[in-house]
């Protein structure tokens, strides 16, 4: 078994957060992971990608090949279609639908989600909307490893573990927040 | 011992932590600025350990030889151009009777994802004689430092480890090993090793030429060299180096016969298993990460005439990182291809955070230079690098570091007016104080202005070697006129006072400074989380 994923979304976004949670609970299930991050210049408000790969064999290199990923987890839209040459066909994209308009000549946000659509393998999901109802603005991060959840080879419990290893510090009411946006991202 | 989950450059400092050593400098750079945050981390709750970033990497270079001089192990880490700048210190040391560990570690940036070069630092190691260690694992990145130590104290030489982006910041298990003790203070009795006077120098020279036949025969004989014949297949052997063999350990199960390969990651290069390799194919492909380094080595000296697949014949990109497509068509394997969409997507180039003070400044420079008809604003390497994109378009040369000063100098002196020059706080005390203290001793027309965001921000936030508010005081100290050190603080509510103060300072017909000072945002946050108020 091998589970590639390539993160994408917009410097500042909370990227390498979402790669760390679903890489700590494939660890906590016993498998390999191996994890590319983006630091430096490119961090700065840029268009940040980071690869993700999960097997249950040794995995020698850090980088997805093209046609090879099996999800795209994007932090918006317009990021989620920048990679898509890496996605197998029959691989998913999950993505917020929630759009960051920080250049000029950012396109019309109708005619991404149409694009996103047209792919056939998409999943759209209003993030920002969940995690204000499950009480924590912040956790639309962790909505969107709800969404991703089940097609990912991880069991819900480890991801759940891997949640509660993240947030611990910050207090039990956080950590709930975050446990609720989970499972608010996975329905 | 337990597992660990690590970046390249974390398991490359736990691997110099464990080798017992006493001390680190070093300067930050992506990719490798995470070497030294790892250990400070570290040291912060050790007494054995001392580490610190320095002024530059050849400060940090000379701090780390001192260090090794009395017989302690010591690393000091930087990017690959920060080697151009500790290279005076670093080829010369190669002549020298190491005697504590010294090991350099060196973060390459292929694909130049935060830099302004893709230059390949295996060629230092070359042009020094000396030897270097290329990891493709977090787990040798860990094993093969421990061993640079080792081969430091043994060959008497520094030795080099080379680390590109991709390993430096990617994350993975490692398992580390048994702790060993730091050294004892021990100055060595040969001291005429250390004193580089032509005479001496001339012997050191020889020695080290001589020692090249066992570094080679160290290679020769390394298990990180390792080489495997395949004489059912002889079309084409392959080499790899770095990360290199990861991709090609991919790739070549889809081929239908499995080819002789050798890959290297300990250098001078085993030129007996190459000459083995080539014995036993009519064609080699090399896949390394960087230049043709490997390459051109081949065509260099070997007798066999073999065809020589790679980045010269253009089987593999001269340009950008290795990855696991790039290199299939040097093995004779289809493209791949994914999903694609009819949108013409724009690009999103990273940009200064909304409200950084850089904003402000380049606000400002760009009003007063309204003013004149003509004008040129040389600049600098950090975040404020980013002043060169739209919507700010304010800086005109992006060199290295400290050459935003030098240039405007030459300009000015040339005849041009006004002549700028916009500088960080810690690049100018990295490598702009020089070039100020020449510009000072000719009264050059020139404004140069300091952008004071108290932090090394492009990097992660690391503390500058002086506080800003030991800044004006270096500058009056190396002799600029009292009333031509303006500090300004670029808000926008103070545009047309600052304006005003750039101008003026423009007009001058002499050396000036304006210290433009407010805190990075990014710095300020860690701050106040942190509870600090400083
Ligand atoms: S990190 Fe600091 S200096 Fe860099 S862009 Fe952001 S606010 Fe400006």
């Amino acid at each position: 078994m091998k589970y590639d994923i390539i993160l994408a979304g917009v410097g500042g976004q909370g990227v390498l957060s979402v790669a760390a949670c679903i890489a700590t609970s494939a660890m906590l299930q016993g498998l390999n992971v191996r994890q590319s991050e983006v630091h430096g210049m490119a961090q700065r408000g840029g268009a940040v990608m980071s690869h993700l790969r999960i097997s249950d064999k040794e995995i020698p290199g850090d980088l997805v090949g093209r046609g090879n990923a099996d999800m795209i987890l994007s932090m918006e839209p317009l990021e989620s279609l920048r990679y898509l040459d890496y996605l197998n066909p029959e691989g998913k994209i999950v993505t917020s639908s929630e759009t960051v308009i920080n250049i000029p000549d950012y396109p019309d946000e109708s005619e991404i989600i149409e694009n996103v659509k047209a792919t056939g393998v998409s999943v759209i999901v209003d993030a920002k909307a969940i995690a204000r109802e499950s009480g924590n603005m912040k956790a639309a991060n962790i909505v969107i490893v709800g969404a991703a959840s089940s097609y990912l080879p991880v069991e819900q419990k480890y991801i759940e573990q891997a949640i509660k290893q993240m947030f611990s510090a910050k207090g039990e009411d956080v950590v709930e927040q975050n446990l609720k946006a989970f499972i608010s991202g996975r329905a | 011992m337990d597992e660990m989950v690590l970046l390249g450059d974390e398991a490359l400092a736990l691997g110099a932590i464990d080798a017992g050593m006493s001390s680190a400098y070093g300067y930050p750079g992506t990719p490798s600025s995470e070497i030294m945050e790892y250990i400070l981390e570290y040291s912060s709750s050790s007494k054995d350990l001392f580490a610190t970033w320095s002024s530059n990497e050849k400060t940090a270079y000379e701090e780390a030889l001192g260090a090794s001089f009395v017989g302690k192990r010591v690393l000091v880490t930087m990017k690959h151009v920060g080697l151009n700048v500790a290279a005076d210190s670093f080829m010369n040391s190669a002549l020298c009777d190491i005697n504590g560990g010294l090991v350099i570690a060196v973060a390459d940036d292929p694909g130049m994802h935060s830099s302004q070069g893709e230059q390949d630092s295996r060629y230092y190691s070359a042009f020094a004689r000396i030897m270097c260690f290329e990891p493709r694992n977090q787990q040798e990145c860990y094993e093969m430092t421990r061993e640079a130590f080792d081969i430091s104290e043994k060959f008497h030489i520094p030795v080099m480890i080379r680390l590109v982006t991709r390993l430096a910041h990617s994350r993975a298990v490692v398992v580390p090993s048994e702790k060993r003790e730091a050294n004892e203070l021990h100055k060595s009795d040969n001291t005429a090793g250390w004193r580089l006077l032509p005479a001496l120098a001339r012997k050191n020279w020889a020695k080290l030429l001589e020692d090249q036949t066992d570094f080679e025969k160290y290679t020769n004989e390394s298990e990180y060299n390792p080489l495997s014949i395949n004489t059912d297949f002889t079309d084409f052997g392959v080499i790899t180096t770095g990360l290199g063999r990861n991709y090609y350990d991919e790739a070549k199960i889809e081929l239908p016969s499995l080819p002789s390969h050798l890959h290297i990651s300990a250098y001078p290069a085993p030129k007996d298993k190459i000459q083995k390799l080539a014995a036993s194919v009519k064609k080699i492909v090399v896949i390394e990460e960087g230049c043709t380094f490997i390459e051109d080595y081949l065509r260099g000296y070997l007798e066999q005439s073999i065809e020589i697949s790679g980045k010269r014949n253009g089987a593999i990109s001269l340009t950008g990182e290795l990855n696991p497509d790039n290199i299939r068509g040097a093995l004779g394997l289809p493209k791949r291809e994914g999903l694609k969409t009819e949108m013409a997507l724009p690009g999103r180039p990273p940009q200064l955070c909304k409200g950084c003070p850089h904003a402000d400044t380049y606000a400002a420079i760009n009003s007063a230079r309204e003013e004149f008809d003509n004008s040129i604003v040389t600049s600098d390497i950090g975040c404020y690098s980013l002043g060169a994109l739209p919507p700010h378009k304010a800086i005109e040369t992006i060199i290295c570091m400290g050459a935003s000063i030098g240039t405007a100098k030459g300009a000015a002196e040339a005849g041009f007016k006004p002549v700028v020059a916009v500088i960080g706080d810690s690049t100018f005390l990295h490598s702009g104080i020089s070039p100020l203290v020449d510009a000072v001793s000719c009264n050059t027309p020139m404004t140069v202005i300091i952008l004071d965001n108290g932090t090394v921000a492009m990097t992660g936030g690391q503390e500058t070697i002086l506080p800003s508010s030991r800044l004006k005081s270096l500058i009056e100290g190396i002799g600029i006129e009292p009333d031509h050190i303006k500090t300004i603080v670029p808000l926008k509510k103070n545009h047309t006072e600052n304006v005003d103060v750039i101008k003026t300072e423009m007009e001058y017909d002499g050396i000036s400074v304006v210290i433009s000072l407010r805190e990075c945002l990014e710095t300020a946050r860690k701050r106040k989380k942190a509870g600090g108020n400083k």
